[in-house]
């Protein structure tokens, strides 16, 4: 019993991650029509965002310490970061500490700007052409920015720590009354977990109850309509884009401390956040995130070594595994309407 | 106005005819003038150095390749000398090979055995190298060998752990410098028994594939001789980078112990999550929990961070090792790089080295005289004290060091502390061994 607790709880946090890229994704492929295979690449961007404001907050100036010496026997340069110099020793150790929460602020600006760049410069002239090339010039657009990050940064993971408060994990095998350390969660992934909620919540606020949301609704259902009522609904799928590539950038700045970000991040989730896409419905926001956490928590139960010892290497497949009975029993994926993506 | 006679069939047909009657006489030179593959005949000789540039592990190829550039200033006569001042053997002379300067050409493996072969193909074929060396990954590794044999050139391992380089896949012309699974196993065993003690139930992630299911086996064997139990072995996809759902079943199986055989980017995460989960601070058994990551490496324990505090490893060098090679090695690419360097540049620094002193005592690039050289080479000051290159699978035999993540470092290249050096004698086993036994090295192949 506690296992399967500790499965879903991992599963959601999974799903969290699935959600809010898939999110992402669908709100671009309702309102701009587009299948955007560089989403990931915003993901990653965005945890390189918060791999950025940590590397800036511990920006040093070197001093010599005469006392001791470095590996070829040189004096050792000691390293103080600038804002503990500027701030004192403590609010900047603090500063440093809470960087990625911090990169929240840092980033949303950055994401917007890349999401414009991205779509007023490349994505725009692709708009009136087959799916097929909309996913082989943004999976190309992936493999740049993928290499750019890699070029700056290197291939290896970069450690990135959340604030000092949220390491360690929390007991809730002792709430349920199940024995100490039995359901242990790490802290940081029920913030994860709480944070996409928010944002998830959040955006459908903003589709739902702000005049913009209802035209970028009205848009969707029908793009030709809303235009002949005289209202610019590109500007506002422009918009969307910078919205949607923030969602997927914020996804990486939080998930930046559950493990080290590394350029190839971006596409180790994009495979898997299509089938999350396809399996909710295209174009269904609700499936979207209902699909993300239901591929989530089963992808978490696969792993379970009893389950494995039943199906090898289910653990591995069962995504595509259901994906395939979706598609067969319902086409249209979980929540898809009719009609998108049918033509 | 005349008429042409050339019709466009013609001229296809007749170049065809041609060009293949001017590649025939050369097909039967290569073979009849040199007496192996691409025997050198000007005042230079090529090597291939056949790393990753990208992919996961391009930081470990670049550290490689970095030590291989430095490798040849020195056996060209540049720079400090390095360790051919403390090397035991002393035929090189620092005026390149056999008297002929030493150029190298490079390839990206981009760890993958195709893309590996590829690029190890083309600097054989097109740029004439004469030895291919490199690798940081075992899977690369065992292609890269097996299309050397082939060719008819000789293989210098890079960085490769798995049993099966010099295992069920080991080859004639195929020659590894760095330590395996086995001895990995053998080296930590008895420091685990001293820090951890005897009864201890231990659980194995793995990473899927050759490299991981040799040092699962290696490690498993080496802790239940001590007599620890093995209650699980889960083999995670390589691709994997969220383990946490690997990691919850631990919580939970009994055990006290966690070895992660995982490397690179997998490692990283692993361990990563391990500790989020709480899994140090864990309390089983009435003892501490702890981890175990047996193949260490200073780059991998950069992107791990903090994490690896106090957790337990094996290493084939470190570079805060004090005799005289190592010594030497950390002088001369610390001041030309400023900054120490990793377990895969020393590895392949001595594998350039070793090769080249092999040629200059067998006189000859031939591999077959050098592998003759090679094997049963017994030798001195590159770094792990004597060491021998054993005939019988061409592995090299040597003292093995059992690290851990240092508690407080003083620099961001001071992670691991040397808790031991394994002697060689601990650390050797029979050839016809059993996790090494099912391959058979062969002949040697010079392509003549």
């Amino acid at each position: 019993m506690d296992a399967i607790i500790l499965q879903i709880l991992n599963g959601l946090d999974k799903g969290s991650a699935y959600a809010l890229i898939a999110l992402g994704l669908t709100l671009i492929f309702g309102t701009l029509g587009v299948v955007n295979f560089a989403h990931g690449a915003l993901f990653m961007i965005g945890a390189f965002c918060a791999v950025t404001l940590s590397k800036i907050l511990n920006i040093s100036f070197e001093t010599i310490d005469e006392t001791q010496v470095d590996f070829l026997g040189n004096p050792l340069k000691v390293k103080t970061p600038y804002v503990e110099a500027w701030f004192g020793p403590e609010t900047g150790a603090a500063l440093i500490d809470w960087s990625v929460p911090l990169a929240i602020f840092f980033s949303i600006p950055i994401m917007i700007a890349v999401g414009f760049i991205m779509e007023r410069g490349l994505i725009k002239h692709f708009y009136k052409r087959a799916h097929a090339d909309q996913i082989l010039v943004t999976f190309g657009l992936a493999i740049v920015l993928q290499e750019v990050v890699k070029y700056f940064y290197g291939a290896n993971p970069i450690p990135t720590g959340a604030p000092d408060v949220f390491k360690g994990s929390f007991d809730f095998g002792v709430l349920f009354g199940f024995d100490p350390n039995a359901i242990i969660y790490p802290y940081w992934r029920l913030v994860y977990f709480g944070f996409s909620t928010l944002i998830i919540g959040s955006v459908f606020a903003f589709l739902q109850f702000t005049t913009f949301g209802m035209v970028v609704r009205a848009g969707m259902a029908d793009r030709e309509t809303v235009g002949l009522l005289g209202i610019n609904i590109d500007k506002r799928f422009t918009i969307m884009f910078g919205i949607a590539a923030a969602v997927a950038g914020l996804a990486g700045v939080m998930y930046a401390p559950i493990n080290s970000p590394n350029y190839h991040m971006g596409m180790d989730f994009l495979v898997l956040s299509f089938v999350v896409v396809v399996v909710g419905g295209m174009g269904s926001l609700p499936g979207a995130v209902l699909a993300g956490f239901l591929l989530g928590v089963l992808e978490s139960f696969a792993s379970m070594n009893e389950i494995k010892s039943l199906i090898p290497g289910i653990d591995q497949i069962i995504i595509y595994l259901v994906a395939i009975i979706i598609l067969l029993t319902r086409p249209r994926g979980l929540m898809g309407r009719k009609g998108v993506m049918e033509e | 106005m005349s008429k042409s006679t050339f019709t466009r069939r013609g001229v296809l047909k007749s170049g065809a005819v041609a060009g293949a009657g001017l590649a025939l006489p050369t097909i039967f030179t290569a073979s009849s003038v040199a007496a192996y593959t691409n025997a050198p005949s000007g005042s230079s000789v090529t090597l291939g150095f056949n790393v990753p540039q990208t992919g996961p592990y391009a930081d470990e190829g670049a550290d490689e390749l970095r030590a291989y550039e430095l490798a040849v200033e020195h056996l060209n006569g540049g720079g400090d000398g390095g360790m051919m001042n403390t090397f035991s053997s002393k035929a090189l002379q620092g005026n390149g090979i056999l008297g002929r300067k030493v150029d190298f050409v490079t390839g990206d493996t981009q760890t993958k055995s195709d893309a590996a072969r590829a690029s190890a193909k083309s600097m054989i074929e097109k740029d004439g190298a004469v030895m291919i060396t490199g690798g940081s990954s075992s899977g690369v590794a065992i292609a890269v060998q097996g299309l050397c044999q082939e060719a008819g050139v000789i293989f210098m391992a890079g960085l490769t752990h798995s049993n099966d380089t010099t295992g069920k896949d080991k080859k004639a012309n195929g020659f590894r410098h760095f330590f395996n699974g086995y001895m990995s196993g053998a080296a930590l065993a008895p420091v685990l028994e001293k820090m951890y003690g005897n009864d201890r139930t231990a659980y194995h992630l793995t990473a899927d594939y050759t490299w991981g299911w040799t040092q699962e086996e290696s490690i498993a064997a080496s802790t239940e001789a001590l007599g620890w139990n093995t209650v699980n072995k889960v083999r995670t996809p390589l691709a994997a980078t969220d383990f946490s759902s690997y990691i919850a079943p631990v919580l939970n199986s009994g055990a006290d112990v966690l070895v992660l055989n995982h490397y690179g980017g997998n490692m990283v995460n692993s361990l990563t999550n391990a500790v989020q989960f709480g899994l140090r601070d864990k309390q089983v058994n009435g003892k501490n929990f702890e981890i175990v990551v047996p193949l260490y490496s200073r780059l991998m324990a950069r992107g791990a961070g903090e994490n690896v505090k106090g957790i337990f490893g094996s290493t084939n060098w470190h570079w805060s090792l004090t005799d005289e090679g190592s010594k030497a090695f950390v002088k001369s690419f610390g001041t030309k790089y400023g900054f120490p360097p990793s377990q895969a540049a020393h590895t392949v620094y001595c594998q350039t080295l070793l090769y080249a002193d092999a040629c200059e005592r067998a006189g000859s690039h031939d591999p077959c005289a050098v592998a003759e050289a090679l094997e049963g080479f017994e030798f001195d000051g590159l770094g792990n004290g004597k060491t021998l290159y054993r005939a019988e699978d061409h592995q090299c035999f040597k003292d093995v060091l059992v690290v851990k993540g240092k508690e407080n470092p003083t620099s961001e290249f001071d992670l691991l502390e040397i808790v031991e050096v394994t002697p060689a004698s601990q650390v050797t086993y029979a050839p016809d061994h059993p996790m090494f036994a099912g391959g058979a090295l062969g002949t040697c192949n010079s392509g003549a």
